[in-house]
């Protein structure tokens, strides 16, 4: 049984000006749909991986994972608790408990005026447990000193900050933890440093990650399975290395030419054609069509559900 | 060797402040030749940015050059004061900055922006300014170039915005293009069309490209040498083949380590231990000793030795054996 199933998950934004311009202006309401019916399951004690450029709703999934937003529609499952639907309060509560989230900005998501032991501790401490040495310990897990719990976070640099993030994730020893881009502001040895850290806790806690990164090669390092990503929709599901090596998608093909390799010395590649488009006016049918090398008519009219090929979940009219 | 557009020897700058006299820049060397592209990496405080700006003289007070020489196209241009410098920048130097959103003003139509650049520097009537600014954006691929003119910066996507920035920094046709972190901002696939963009541009008008990343593949792809900078120096020039392959400093090779590779797969990556060092608080001898494996007793002692153009691969008393690294 999967530890977390999301299922037909929906996210709409209302983006419409205010009453007053509508009028005015003749306008009708707004809407953006950051995240259409996307369904996944995520494994125990595996890293889920989701990638896709800016506005392709990886961020909006991993929020209404941890309960920072709900669903428009469809739903998560988290050990068998719907969260949206679940009436038992205690239920809920017990699932949250088992849910953390690690932010990518560091210099944002630490209080300033907070000593880094009362930030460490604040999820137990929040839910009334016993927390005494408890920051001590995770810090020298996560490889600082116990004597920094007395610090406060601008005695820190950027990867020793996003180590209390992990620390104080760590702090009410969740299950699931979501982690929003967290390297990505971060040094490349810095971020080697944080990754193992990451690894190597994921082993020693029996963790489960969802990963949500635009890096492709980070999350071909970390991940077991990769969702990719286009304007809220998932158009491929995959293991890393049959994502990587053979990639269905026409987009996830764009996406993996267009990224810049270490070996490939003064590579030219045609550049992908033209942009995302306006997530508030999506295309018809399939989201990709106007920027898609194999479109057909059917691309323009229906749009695609997910389907099995050659062991990926493939969102494509085209690829046979 | 064709002559070099720019030519930096043994530049110098010093930030004093009540903590002492702090040098982002130490000692740096390098030229950059016609139609070239110098990668400059390094991490952040490494002093990469601070270098560009210095070139542009962009150096906020109280940072100043104290040592060394930059010359453009055979021209002094570090001691140049106010309006000389003013005449330069843009006219023979064009600077492309992170993130294009702050680097255009929000309240002017693109076109202006572009007729005033060339205005100042071109001896051009408004008409022609106009037509030049258009021919920029169409050079850098703006569809409908001739409409486009007269929009504002928030009516362009982040890609489009950033080519807006690159036909600023071409429409008076300078020499040498510094580009700083030109695409962080933007995503995967518009990052590709950028850095196309770059190089489709240096190869046919001849301009040497300065490009200020901390993205190793970005500079695999794109340059043509890479130098490596670490607390303020230069450790490590050479093409960028031999460099990013075959280290010589144990920086850049540790730095190569720690970057994810597909063909890696799944094995721990390297890791540098510690931290780049605070600019107030450098360690003696070599910046670097504390997190080299390979550092001596001579390497605590001595500053190591600096990098000369031309000179050796790597700031270092003991460089690495040639060995592949990137498979």
């Amino acid at each position: 049984m999967a530890l977390v199933s999301v299922q037909h998950l929906t996210r709409i934004f209302d983006v419409s000006k205010p009453w007053l311009n509508r009028v005015i202006e003749r306008r009708e309401k707004a809407f953006l749909t950051a995240v259409s019916d996307v369904s996944f399951n995520i494994e125990e004690k595996t890293i889920y991986a989701l990638v896709g450029e800016s506005g392709s709703g990886k961020s909006t999934i991993g929020k209404m994972l941890v309960g920072l937003l709900s669903p428009s529609e469809g739903s998560v499952t988290i050990r068998d608790v719907d969260l949206s639907r679940e009436t038992d309060a205690a239920k809920i509560d017990a699932v949250r408990a088992d849910i953390q989230m690690i932010f990518q900005d560091p210099f944002a998501s630490l209080n300033p005026r907070w000593r880094v032991r009362d930030i460490i501790v604040e999820p137990v401490a929040a839910r009334g447990g016993e927390t005494t040495g408890m920051a001590e310990k995770l810090l020298e897990q996560v490889g600082l000193s116990a004597r920094d719990a007395g610090k406060f976070p601008h005695e820190f640099s950027g990867g020793q900050r996003q180590r209390i993030c992990i620390a104080r994730a760590l702090a009410s020893e969740p299950k699931l933890i979501v982690c929003d881009e967290p390297t990505s502001a971060l040094d490349v040895s810095v971020q080697a440093q944080v990754l193992n850290l990451m690894s190597d806790l994921k082993d020693e806690f029996g963790l489960t990650y969802l990963f949500i990164s635009h890096d492709l090669t980070v999350v071909q390092h970390m991940a077991d399975k990769v969702g990719v990503l286009y304007l809220g929709r998932l158009v491929e599901e995959a293991a890393p290395d049959a994502l990587f090596d053979d990639p269905k998608h026409p987009y996830t093909q764009m996406l993996l030419a267009a990224a810049p390799k270490l070996g490939e010395f003064g590579r030219e590649v045609p550049p992908p054609k033209g942009e995302i488009p306006d997530p508030i006016n999506p295309p018809t049918g399939c989201a990709y069509h106007p920027r898609c090398p194999l479109v057909g008519d059917v691309c323009k009219k229906l749009r695609p559900e997910l389907r099995e090929v050659r062991g990926a979940r493939v969102a494509c009219h085209m690829v046979k | 060797m064709t002559k070099p557009i720019l030519s930096i020897r043994d530049l110098t700058v010093e930030i004093p402040t009540r903590y002492g006299i702090l040098r982002p820049v130490d000692g740096v060397s390098y030229d950059i030749a016609p139609g070239e592209i110098l990668g400059v990496v390094g991490e952040s405080g490494a002093g990469k940015s601070m270098a560009g700006n210095a070139v542009i003289g962009l150096l906020s007070p109280p940072a100043h050059i104290s040592k060394g020489e930059i010359h453009v196209n055979g021209t002094r241009i570090d001691n140049l004061k106010g309006d000389a410098m003013r005449k330069l920048r843009g006219k023979q130097i064009g600077m492309v900055f992170q993130d294009p959103l702050t680097s255009l003003n929000p309240l002017l139509r693109i076109g202006d922006q572009l007729t005033e650049t060339i205005l100042a520097h071109l001896d051009v009537t408004r008409d022609q300014a106009q037509q030049r600014a258009i021919a920029a954006l169409e050079e850098v691929g703006i569809p409908g170039a001739r409409e486009r003119v007269n929009s504002y910066p928030h009516e362009f996507s982040g890609g489009m915005r950033q080519r807006v920035v690159i036909a600023l920094a071409l429409c008076a046709e300078p020499s040498l293009i510094i580009a700083d972190e030109p695409t962080t901002a933007l995503d995967v696939s518009v990052q590709a069309q950028i850095i196309a963009l770059l190089k489709q541009l240096c190869r046919t008008r001849d301009t040497a490209v300065m490009l200020i990343t901390h993205d190793m593949g970005v500079i695999a792809e794109a340059a043509d040498r890479v130098a490596v900078m670490y607390a303020g120096k230069l450790v490590e020039l050479g093409p960028v083949r031999d460099v990013l392959t075959k280290p010589s400093h144990p920086y850049t090779d540790g730095l190569m380590g720690s970057t994810p590779l597909a063909s890696r797969g799944k094995a721990r990556l390297h890791q540098i231990p510690g931290a780049m060092p605070r600019l107030d608080n450098l360690p003696t001898g070599c910046a670097f000793h504390p997190r080299c494996p390979y550092s001596t007793d001579k390497c605590a002692a001595d500053p190591a030795p600096t990098l000369q153009d031309g000179g050796g691969a790597a700031a270092c008393f003991f460089p690495l054996p040639h060995k592949a690294k990137v498979a």
